[in-house]
């Protein structure tokens, strides 16, 4: 075998990469499991000041399925020029990811980030929309 | 540049050594510094809350434009209405005139009504400056020519973009003969001096063009250019006889971009009786009389009706052949 010595540090150095993960979280699922489970944050001077907590939908179906909401909105926003919500809590809200989600979630690190961070989502919507 | 199998499957090898540090990676062993690196927010107006201003949408059957181009004398009265466009919807402006991004650009008379120039027009009109921006077709040549569907016809005439959707292919620049879209070279957002935070960005890679303020209607605001052009610029429902966009094409005797083509554009520019600078006109005024027809009536009823007719028929075609 030629370059054997090269050869073995190398497999020994993939083998050190490749294990690492495992050593790392070593005895501290627990904690890992505390410490980087993601939890967005909901405290933005909007959310506070709101009578009733709440968002266009219920807490589960956003976190679930915000995407095919906000999916949805874009399509009936501009293709359909149907970009009134409703009211609620007395404020009249329109179809805009800019304009109503964010006004309230203006915390977009701590907000979107976290969750997106986590499960390695990378989302397009700020190459355009503008971030808070 | 050649490269052996050798070379490749090193530097193959060497990058995914270096990748394997990827975005979730690094945000658990250096959490905090993925973000300080982009580049932080654009600054600008402050985003309004959304509240109930009590204003209702503005709608329409088929949205034109009237451009009162007696009222257009310099080229400043022109840019007037494309800075408040640009404002209004972070607009790039690019020094290159090959990159430029414009919704509403200033032309010449030639470039605005190219073989126009043989006909009975008058000095003062080709001297002056035109307000030239995307036309709403009746039947958009753009909207055929798109392959993902990202610019459509709105059932009330509004030809419109969905970012989203656009590969940046630029087709339907190459099929729009107005010249009306721009492409985004690089990244706009470093163009761009004052944001307004109510309204998004572009991206590098799609095309954009005028939507007509669509966004401002549902709002009950009439079009940025019509609110700076100080009543130099109409938009109203053409298919209502009674509207004052109706009205005022009635009264007076306008011109279409391009009409030969049978695009059915939706911008009519006013250009006669010049009742506000009759001095700069070097050659006799179009008389009053003569866009009369023998019977009395106005020569411009009978030519709207039977374009009425025409658009009705483009828009069933469209319908079928489009999808």
């Amino acid at each position: 075998m030629y370059d054997k010595t090269k050869i073995i540090a190398l497999i020994v150095i993939f083998l050190a990469l490749l294990f690492y993960p495992v050593y790392y979280n070593l005895g501290k699922a627990e904690e890992r499991k505390l410490g980087i489970m993601p939890e967005p944050s909901l405290e933005t001077p909007a959310i506070q000041q709101m009578k009733v907590r709440q968002c266009v939908k219920p807490r589960q179906y956003m976190r679930e399925s915000h995407m095919q909401l906000l999916d949805r909105w874009r399509d009936l926003a501009l293709r359909d020029n149907d970009r009134e919500i409703g009211v609620i809590d007395g404020v009249r809200y329109e179809r805009s990811l800019q304009n109503t989600c964010m006004h309230c979630h203006s915390n977009k690190r701590e907000f979107c980030d976290r969750c997106h961070i986590y499960s390695d989502v990378r989302v397009y919507c700020w190459d355009c929309h503008i971030a808070p | 540049m050649t490269i052996n199998r050798r070379d490749f499957l090193k530097i193959a090898g060497i990058s995914a050594v270096l990748g394997f540090g990827e975005f979730t990676a690094y945000e658990l062993l250096r959490p905090g510094e993925l973000f300080a690196k982009t580049p932080a927010p654009p600054k600008g107006t402050a985003a309004a809350p959304p509240q109930d201003a009590g204003l209702r949408a503005l709608t329409a059957n088929r949205w034109a434009m009237a451009v009162d181009a007696r009222k257009f004398n310099s080229p400043e009265d022109v840019q007037k209405c494309s800075d408040a466009c640009k404002r209004t919807h972070n607009v790039p402006t690019f020094d290159d005139a090959r990159r430029d991004v414009n919704w509403l650009r200033t032309a010449t008379f030639d470039q605005t009504f190219p073989g126009l120039t043989d006909d009975r027009i008058t000095d003062a009109l080709i001297k002056k400056p035109y307000a030239a921006l995307c036309n709403h077709c009746g039947d958009p040549p753009c909207v055929r020519a798109c392959p993902t569907g990202a610019t459509f016809k709105r059932k009330d005439g509004i030809v419109a973009m969905d970012y989203h959707r656009c590969i940046g292919c630029r087709m339907c620049m190459a099929a729009c003969p107005y010249g009306a879209r721009s492409f985004n070279f690089s990244d706009p957002r470093e163009h761009i001096k004052e944001f307004n935070r109510e309204f998004p960005t572009r991206t590098k890679g799609v095309v954009e063009k005028c939507t007509f303020c669509s966004e401002r209607l549902q709002k009950g605001l009439l079009p940025a250019c019509v609110e700076a052009s100080g009543g130099a610029v109409t938009v109203g429902d053409i298919a209502d006889p009674k509207s004052e966009i109706s009205t005022l094409l009635a009264a007076n005797y306008s011109i279409r971009r391009r009409l030969e083509l049978g695009t059915e554009p939706g911008v009519y520019y006013i250009i006669a009786p010049d009742t506000v600078n009759p001095a700069e006109n070097s050659t006799p005024n179009f008389d009053k009389n003569s866009t009369r027809n023998s019977d009395g009536k106005s020569r411009k009823e009978n030519v709207v009706a039977p374009r009425r007719e025409e658009r009705k028929n483009s828009d069933g075609k469209s319908k079928k052949g489009g999808k």
